[in-house]
C-alpha cells in the first residue's frame, strides 16, 4: 500500500523530471482504453494522485477548471457514476449540469448528434455521455470538438470505472505487472470488464475471466479468431470453474448480474448462479492472502457476492467509490489542457 | 427503325459461349446481329466504338430495393433504377418490403404504372410470400402471378413459421414460382446487429452468429423437399449454408441461391476496423443482413459461386438516407446501397484468380436468368444472353480500370457504402436497356 509518504516522493519525482520530459497525455476524448498506453494510464494515475490529496482537504475545492463547463449527458439512469462526475467537475471548480436525456427523445427525432451540437454551440467544453447503445460516445466525438467522455456506452465500455479500478489497484500494490485479476460472473454483457481487460493488461497484469458459459464473450479463446486478430483483444485466460480461477488471485471482481439474463434464458435461476458462481469466503480462501475483493456496482449481495463480503476486510468497494472522484477529476483537468498533477497544498495551489 | 452499333468489343456473352472481338447490331430494342464487322454492314445506325471494352449481356439483380411506394426518402423507381444502370444492371428483381408491400394485385400493378412512368431499366417485381409480410397467413399468390411477379420473398422478414413455410412452398408449386427466403432465424438473431465473433465482442454489440443463418437454411431445404418447391436462398453468407446448399443440390433438390458482392470481399472486420486493431469505429454502412462474416466464410462462397453452387450474384441494394444511418450503430439501419458498385467489387474474384471473367459474368447474366428461368417469360426469350431477338440489353466494361468509390457522386439515393473512398478495378463504361444508352461515362466515344 502506498503511504502518504510515499506519495508525496512520487509527486516530488514527477515535478523533478517535469521540466526534462512531458507527462504523457494525447486524448482528447477518453472513449475507451484501447487506445491507451502504459505511460498514458500512468499519467491519468498520478494525477489522480494528487487529485485524491485536493479530494481529501478539509474543504475540498480548488478553483482550478474555473470557466470549464462540464455537462453530464446520461440516457440511462445512474446514480453513482452521474453524481461522481458532479462532484469531481465541482470539486475542480468547473460548472457542471447534468441532463437525463430519454431515450424516447431518439423516437422524437431528436439525434444524438443534434444534442451534443447544441451543446456545444453553448460552450460545453466536455461531455459525460452514458448511452445503452454501444458506440455511442464515438458518434458523439466524431460530431462535435467538445471533449466526449464516454461513461457508459451499451456493453462496450467504460473507461473511467476502468481507470479507477487501475488507479485502487495501484494505491494498493503499487505495480500491477504479474499480478492476477480474477473477473467472476456477466463478462459478456460487462462494459467495465471489456474496458477493465484492456487497462489491466496494458499495466501487465493477467486476467481470468470467470462465469457460466452463456455469459463469457466469443472470441478470447484460442482458435476463436485468426491468426493476423490476435492483438485484436487482450490476451486472458478462461476458466469456467471457479475454484480454479480463483487460485492464487491478487484481486477478485465480482460483476453485477442483471436479473434479465435469467428472463434472456441465459441462467436457469439466480439461485443456481449463486450457488455455483457467488464469491463466498470459503471460495477466496484459494485466492492470495494479500487479495483484495472488488465490485464496479451496484451490488446485488447474495447474488454475485457474499453480503458479508461486500464489506469485509478485503474488500475495498468503498474505497473505489472515493477513487472514482479523484480519477474523473484526474480526466477532466487532463482533458482542459493541464499535463502535470495539480500542486500540492502550499506549492501555490488553492 | 432506330439502330445502334457497337464495334470492335471483346463479346462475353456466358450462356451462349461466346467470347471473340465482334461488332453487335440491335435494331427496334432487340438483338440483331452479333459478329465480326456486322457493324460496318449497317448502314444508318448510333455508333459506340468499343475498341478495348467488354461487351456482356446486361446484368440481372435477384435482389433489389427500389423503395417506392412508401419510402421515396431512401429510393425511387426513377433513382433506383438509374443507379441500377450505372452499375451495369438492365434487369432489376423488385423486393416488397414497401409501404404498403407487394401483397395484393393492387400493390404490384401501381408500381408497375411506375416502372412504366420512370424506370430507366427492367423492374421485375417480387411479390409477398405472407400478407403484409406478417408471417401469419398467405399472401394470394395466383393473384401476384397473374399481376406480374416472379417470384414470392417476405425479404428481411423470413417466414419463421416453418408450418406456414411448408405451405407457401407447397402452394407455388402451382405457379413454378421460386420463393426467396433471407434465411436468419428470428429468435436468433434478436438484437443482434453484426455477426457474432470476435468483432462484436470487440465493440461490445451483440452478435448474430452463423448458425442463425444455417439453420434456417437447412430447415428450408427440409421444406422444400418435401414440397418439391423451388427454393431460393437470398444473400448465402456462410460457410456452413454453403455446405447445406451443396449437399441439397447434388441430391437434386430444386435450390438455388444468390451471394452479394460484398460477403464475396468484405468480412466483419470492416464493421470496427480501418487499417490496424489500436483502436475500433462504428460503421454503420458495414451494417447488414445477414451481416459481414469471416474469412472462412469468404473463402467458402468464392468457391461456391466458381463451383456453380451459388447461382447468381445479386446485389441486395438496400439504399438508406443519411438519417437512417449517421446514428447509434443499433439503431442504424442494416444495408448497403450497392448495386453501382457490385461489379467494380467482385472483379475481386477475377484479379484474384478465382475464376475467369467470362465464369464472373456468367453469375451476373445467364446464371441469374437460369435461376429463376426469367428467359422463359412473354418477351424475354435469352434474357442473359445476346441471342438474336433477344431484348437489347448490354453492358460494356472496362474490366482493368480503376476508379474510386466516392459515396457523394453515387447516383442511388443512398449513400450508404462501406466503399467511400475505396478503389475499385474494373468499372461499367455504359449501359445499354432494350437498344437505348442509359448510363455513359464521359470518357465512351461515339464513331
Amino acid at each position: 500500500m502506498t503511504t502518504e509518504a510515499g506519495r508525496a516522493t512520487e509527486l516530488g519525482t514527477e515535478a523533478a523530471s517535469s521540466a526534462a520530459e512531458q507527462p504523457t497525455w494525447g486524448h482528447h476524448d477518453v472513449l475507451d482504453l484501447d487506445d491507451f498506453r502504459r505511460d498514458e494510464i500512468v499519467t491519468v494515475l498520478d494525477v489522480a494522485d494528487s487529485m485524491r490529496e485536493v479530494l481529501d482537504r478539509r474543504i475540498a475545492r480548488v478553483p482550478a477548471l474555473r470557466g470549464y463547463t462540464v455537462v453530464n449527458l446520461f440516457y440511462e439512469a445512474s446514480t453513482r457514476t452521474r453524481a461522481s462526475f458532479e462532484l469531481a467537475g465541482k470539486v475542480l471548480g468547473a460548472d457542471v449540469i447534468s441532463i437525463s436525456a430519454s431515450t424516447s427523445s431518439v423516437q422524437k427525432g431528436e439525434s444524438l448528434i443534434d444534442t451534443v451540437r447544441t451543446l456545444r454551440a453553448m460552450r460545453a467544453d466536455a461531455v459525460v455521455l452514458r448511452h445503452a447503445s454501444a458506440g455511442a460516445a464515438y458518434l458523439a466525438a466524431e460530431h462535435t470538438d467538445a471533449s466526449i467522455i464516454n461513461a457508459g456506452d451499451g456493453a462496450h465500455a467504460h473507461p473511467t470505472q476502468a481507470l479507477l479500478d487501475l488507479y485502487t489497484m495501484r494505491s494498493h500494490f503499487g505495480d500491477l505487472a504479474g499480478k492476477q485479476v480474477v473477473m467472476v460472473g456477466d463478462i459478456a454483457h460487462s462494459r467495465v470488464a471489456r474496458s477493465d481487460l484492456w487497462g489491466l493488461t496494458t499495466m501487465g497484469a493477467h486476467v481470468v475471466m470467470c462465469g457460466p458459459p452463456t455469459l463469457l464473450p466469443r472470441g478470447f479463446r484460442p482458435g476463436e479468431r485468426p491468426s493476423h486478430a490476435e492483438s485484436a483483444l487482450p490476451p486472458v485466460t478462461i476458466e469456467p470453474d471457479i475454484d480454479r480461477a480463483l487460485e492464487g488471485a491478487h484481486v477478485v471482481m465480482a460483476l453485477r448480474l442483471q436479473s434479465e439474463r435469467q428472463q434472456g434464458g441465459l441462467l436457469p435461476s439466480l439461485h443456481e448462479y449463486a450457488q455455483r458462481y457467488q464469491v463466498t469466503e470459503k471460495r477466496l480462501e484459494r485466492a492470495h492472502p494479500d487479495h483484495l475483493l472488488m465490485h464496479p456496482g451496484p451490488k446485488n449481495e447474495g447474488i454475485e457476492i457474499a453480503a458479508e463480503m461486500a464489506s469485509g476486510g478485503r474488500s475495498i468497494i468503498e474505497e473505489q467509490v472515493t477513487n472514482g472522484v479523484a480519477v474523473r477529476m484526474a480526466l477532466l483537468y487532463l482533458l482542459a489542457g493541464y499535463t502535470e498533477p495539480f500542486p500540492a497544498a502550499g506549492d501555490g495551489g488553492a | 427503325m432506330t439502330t445502334l452499333a457497337i464495334h470492335n468489343a471483346r463479346v462475353i456473352d456466358p450462356g451462349l459461349g461466346r467470347d471473340s472481338i465482334a461488332d453487335i447490331v440491335i435494331v427496334d430494342g432487340r438483338i440483331s446481329r452479333v459478329g465480326p464487322d456486322e457493324g460496318s454492314a449497317v448502314i444508318e445506325a448510333d455508333r459506340i466504338d468499343a475498341t478495348g471494352l467488354v461487351v456482356a449481356p446486361g446484368f440481372i439483380d435477384l435482389h433489389t430495393h427500389l423503395r417506392q411506394p412508401g419510402f421515396e426518402y431512401k429510393e425511387t423507381i426513377a433513382t433506383g433504377t438509374a443507379a441500377a444502370a450505372a452499375g451495369g444492371f438492365t434487369t432489376v428483381c423488385a423486393m416488397p418490403n414497401t409501404n404498403p408491400p407487394l401483397d395484393s394485385r393492387a400493390a404490384v400493378e401501381s408500381v408497375l404504372r411506375e416502372v412504366e412512368a420512370s424506370a430507366v431499366v427492367r423492374v421485375l417485381p417480387i411479390g409477398c410470400i405472407t400478407r403484409g409480410r406478417a408471417g401469419k397467413e398467405l399472401a394470394p399468390a395466383g393473384e401476384l402471378v397473374d399481376a406480374g411477379v416472379v417470384a414470392l420473398s417476405d425479404d428481411g422478414d423470413a417466414v419463421a413459421d416453418p408450418s406456414l413455410m411448408r405451405h407457401a412452398l407447397e402452394y407455388s408449386t402451382a405457379f413454378g414460382l421460386p420463393i426467396s427466403q433471407h434465411c436468419e432465424d428470428p429468435s436468433l438473431v434478436r438484437d443482434g446487429h453484426m455477426h457474432e465473433g470476435w468483432v462484436a465482442t470487440r465493440l461490445g454489440l451483440r452478435g448474430r452468429p452463423a448458425s442463425a443463418e444455417e439453420t434456417m437454411v437447412a430447415r428450408d431445404i427440409a421444406l422444400a423437399e418435401l414440397a418439391g418447391a423451388h427454393l431460393h436462398i437470398a444473400h448465402v453468407s456462410t460457410a456452413g449454408s454453403v455446405a447445406l446448399i451443396r449437399a441439397a443440390r447434388e441430391r437434386g433438390a430444386h435450390i438455388t441461391a444468390e451471394v452479394t458482392p460484398h460477403h464475396l470481399v468484405l468480412t466483419h472486420e470492416e464493421v470496427a476496423f480501418d487499417g490496424d486493431f489500436g483502436s475500433v469505429r462504428y460503421q454503420t454502412n458495414a451494417k447488414v443482413n445477414p451481416p459481414l462474416r469471416e474469412e472462412a466464410d469468404v473463402a467458402a462462397l468464392r468457391e461456391a459461386l466458381r463451383d456453380g453452387v451459388i447461382d447468381a450474384i445479386a446485389t441486395d441494394h438496400a439504399p438508406h438516407a443519411t438519417m437512417d444511418k449517421d446514428i447509434e450503430f443499433d439503431l442504424a439501419a442494416a444495408g448497403i446501397s450497392g448495386i453501382e458498385t457490385a461489379f467494380g467489387l467482385s472483379m475481386a474474384l477475377v484479379h484474384e484468380g478465382v475464376m475467369t471473367l467470362p465464369a464472373l459474368l456468367a453469375t451476373l447474366t445467364s446464371g441469374p436468368a437460369a435461376a429463376w428461368r426469367l428467359d422463359r417469360r412473354p418477351g424475354l426469350d435469352g434474357l442473359g444472353t445476346l441471342a438474336p431477338g433477344a431484348v437489347g440489353d448490354v453492358v460494356l466494361l472496362d474490366p482493368s480500370a480503376t476508379w474510386t468509390v466516392d459515396a457523394s457522386r453515387l447516383v442511388s439515393m443512398g449513400r450508404n457504402t462501406p466503399l467511400d473512398g475505396r478503389e475499385l478495378r474494373g468499372r461499367v463504361v455504359a449501359t445499354v436497356a432494350g437498344g437505348q444508352i442509359v448510363h455513359r461515362l464521359d470518357t465512351v466515344g461515339a464513331l
